[in-house]
């Protein structure tokens, strides 16, 4: 793909100074821009612009920006990670975008992430719900011998497509219902389906659903809107067997 | 079964079930009407609809119906201010139908409409046969040596002279085909029957299921106001 510039792009970004104070727009233009930057390369081009003119630098999260750590967030032009699917948003790039362009970023609108500073916000609502049951609770030796325990392969394949969720929260934040029950769902599945996670299923179903519910995430519809902004993917069969181990638990009791 | 009914899930599984419920009650209450334009001496709907009204089961099965859809809607209100609630504040800029069907982000607003027309229907029909004093009894036709109310009678002369009642009861359809073109198979991912196979399917017979009611429905009021009824 050849390199293009685009000449200047308008970026209409949220700036709240912290989480009690209001937030607003900030209008800012940004000029030659490569098509090869990614998308938080051209922010960190705005706020060595920013400095330059001794002004207050955007916050933004990111760290491992090879798509696999979930930290980067943004709303995009009113898309999660941006127009692209299946990518996050430090994996996005200017190539998306035309010279001339307006392009809103928003930080994830939800009750559940509270703005901390401008694009930033709190996804500890997540670390809870995992806190509450996202985890076996036995202390294990050391690694097991390869196939001392035997997993069918298309289980084993299913939990994997689970467990590569990064908890991003492209899902509940994309979700009209601000719902975070695909992420809920990657968990639980990841763990039910395999015989170490199988044994707490039950009360982790109910615990992180509790937990969930208590956050003031919202309920799910089933719009599947999550599924495809998930980066990762995670289909929302996951919520499906949610509602199924939910249920089960439920009927235990 | 502690508090399952005030969690998120438990909810949706209700709500599933009254859906499913009214999805069965669709199935019956369609297929006799089609009645009305199988037979225009209107004998066939009149038999059914005195049969309808004369059967102990229909009997007991009317108020779990309408239980059916008072928890519905009780459960629609509730989940959909939870959900609005969810998202103090809103984005500045959402492109939603990239990535959700039209008809599953709107679902209350269909279920509103719905609801309207059906206020209107039961004004419409409901009334006169339940309770004639407050509207026009219907009068009596014998089909058969059996004396029962011309409910043929009833239907089709509101249709063939009311186009507005016509393309009232047409709209209604389509919104109740949206309605169900996402809440069919919606029911069933919502009790976990759902996964990679059976979602594909389950959408198919959905939107099969939901061309069916819609056209079906319409069909009916269009039947007359074309004069194919004479
Ligand atoms: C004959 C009439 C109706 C039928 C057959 C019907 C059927 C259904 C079905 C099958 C679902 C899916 C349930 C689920 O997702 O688990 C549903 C969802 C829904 N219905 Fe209805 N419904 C009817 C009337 C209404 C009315 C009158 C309202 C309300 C005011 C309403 C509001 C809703 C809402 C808001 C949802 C979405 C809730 C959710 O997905 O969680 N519906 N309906
Ligand atoms: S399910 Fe997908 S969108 Fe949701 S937190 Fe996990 S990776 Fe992000
Ligand atoms: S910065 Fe790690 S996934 Fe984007």
């Amino acid at each position: 793909m050849s390199e293009n510039i685009l000449k200047e792009l308008t970026l209409k970004i949220w700036r709240q100074k912290d989480a009690k104070s209001k937030g607003r727009f900030e209008t800012y233009k940004i000029h030659n821009i490569s098509t090869d930057t990614s998308f938080l390369e051209m922010l960190d081009i705005l706020n060595e612009q920013l400095v330059v003119e001794s002004k207050e630098t955007i916050a933004f999260d990111h760290d491992c920006r090879e798509g696999i750590c979930g930290m980067c967030s943004l709303f995009i032009n009113g898309r999660a990670h941006g127009p692209d699917d299946e990518v996050t948003t430090c994996q996005l790039h200017m190539r998306r975008f035309k010279d001339g362009e307006t392009i809103t970023i928003e930080p994830w609108r939800s009750g559940a992430f509270p703005v901390v500073k401008d694009l930033i916000v709190d996804r500890k609502a997540f670390e809870k719900i995992l806190q509450a049951g996202g985890y076996v609770s036995v202390n294990t030796g050391g690694v097991p011998d390869a196939n001392s325990i035997p997993i069918a392969n298309d289980k084993a394949e299913e939990a994997m497509d689970a467990a590569a969720c990064i908890g991003c929260g492209a899902c509940a934040a994309t979700c009209k219902n601000s719902s975070a029950m695909l992420f809920v769902a990657a968990k639980v599945s990841q763990l039910a389906l395999l015989p170490q996670g199988k044994i707490e299923a039950a009360r982790r179903a109910k615990a992180m659903v509790a937990k969930m519910d208590e956050l003031g995430f919202g309920n799910c519809t089933n719009t599947g809107a999550c599924e495809s902004e998930c980066p990762k993917q995670i289909s929302i069969s996951h919520i499906a067997r949610l509602n199924r181990e939910f249920l089960k638990a439920k009927l235990q009791d | 079964m502690s508090n399952f009914l005030t969690s998120s899930i438990g909810k949706k599984v209700i709500m599933s079930i009254s859906g499913l419920f009214l999805i069965a009650f669709l199935i019956v209450h369609l297929s006799l009407n089609l009645l009305l334009i199988f037979d225009n001496s209107g004998e066939l709907f009149n038999i059914g609809a005195h049969f309808m009204a004369t059967n102990p089961i229909i009997k007991v099965v009317e108020p779990v119906l309408a239980l059916g859809f008072v928890v519905h809607i009780i459960l629609a209100t509730i989940l959909t201010i939870q959900n609005m609630k969810a998202r103090p504040v809103g984005y500045a800029r959402s492109e939603q139908s990239n990535n959700a069907s039209w008809a599953s982000r709107n679902m209350f607003i269909l279920g509103g409409l719905i609801l309207i027309f059906l206020v209107i229907h039961l004004y419409n029909f409901w009334l006169n046969i339940k309770l004639p004093e407050l509207g026009t009894p219907l009068e009596i036709t014998t089909v058969d040596g059996v004396e029962m109310e011309n409910a043929y009678l009833m239907v089709s002369s509101l249709f063939k002279n009311s186009v507005f009642f016509c393309m009232l009861y047409v709209l209604a359809a389509i919104f109740l085909g949206l309605h169900l073109s996402h809440g069919f198979w919606s029911c069933f991912q919502s009790v976990g029957f759902s996964n990679k196979i059976w979602r594909k399917r389950l959408e198919w017979v959905g939107y099969l299921f939901a061309i069916v009611i819609g056209v079906g429905f319409a069909i009916i009021p269009l039947y007359f106001l074309a004069g194919f009824a004479g």
